[in-house]
């Protein structure tokens, strides 16, 4: 399949002790490993298995993810800014990939 | 060998037994709970106004249905939510996602999107820092189901 693309929707500047909404998302099918192709065989499960998403090294948000989850798995959640600093997502692939995505927040 | 008819009765009867055994009791049904036994440890979960799950009335496709959890914490290093399991009583398995939150969330707030597979019960269970477990229900109808062919 095409390579999993993660895109990641996060304000730039927020002031300290602000609640931020945070909108990821990221290109894969989500192979549930339940399905049947067209040969009649089931298609091996593969899927993204773990999100995290961490500010600083200190973990915001991370969801352990089964085959339900939709294809493109979307998540949207929020942090409490401490302050500036980095984020850091990451997506596991079931076949040992792992995508990263880093963002910026300055305080403003 | 040679049966007899009460034998033959008796091998017939069993047969029947083994044949419906495994359809008997909600074979589906039973994940989600023994989901739940895996998650809480067999703690009491209360089912109150703590956790609130948003999912649409009626789903047209089962392929991406939007699911929202909230969960009424003031979510300081001393009273938050730990971790949020997401399960889905009628899929084939009852596992969905285990949401784990973190002081720095602010809020345990997560919106996601979920297959179902058909027209059944979402359920979303709390873990609180401490130590109690708290659910929410919300029954979703499928026009669709998402599960492939």
């Amino acid at each position: 399949m095409a390579k999993s693309k993660p895109r990641v929707k996060v304000p730039k500047t927020a002031a300290v002790g602000e609640v931020i909404t945070i909108k990821t998302l990221i290109s894969h099918k989500m192979e549930s490993g339940l399905r049947k192709g067209k040969d009649g065989n089931l298609v091996p499960r593969q899927i993204i298995n773990r999100f995290t998403a961490e500010f600083e090294g200190q973990q915001i948000f991370a969801v352990d993810i089964d085959p339900a989850i939709s294809a493109n798995p979307f998540l949207e959640f929020t942090m409490k800014v401490p302050g500036p600093g980095e984020f850091t997502f990451t997506w596991v692939d079931d076949d040992g990939s792992v995508y990263t995505k880093k963002s910026k927040l300055k305080i403003g | 060998m040679k049966l007899n008819r009460r034998q033959a009765l008796a091998l017939g009867a069993g047969a029947l037994f083994v044949t419906l055994t495994p359809f008997r009791g909600g074979a589906l049904a039973s994940t989600a709970d023994e989901e739940i036994k895996a998650f809480t440890g067999g703690a009491t979960v209360m089912e109150d106004d703590i956790v609130s799950l948003t999912a649409p009335e009626i789903a047209e496709n089962g392929n991406t249905v939007p699911i929202g959890v909230s969960v009424d914490s003031p979510m300081t290093s001393d009273n938050y939510v730990r971790r949020v399991r997401i399960l889905a009583d009628g899929n084939p398995r009852a596992a969905v996602a285990t949401m784990h939150f973190s002081p720095l969330s602010g809020s345990a707030e997560a919106n996601t999107r979920m297959r179902l597979a058909k027209t059944q019960n979402i359920i979303a269970i709390a873990e609180l820092s401490d130590g109690t477990y708290h659910m929410a229900k919300a029954a979703v109808k499928v026009t669709i189901g998402g599960c492939g062919g």
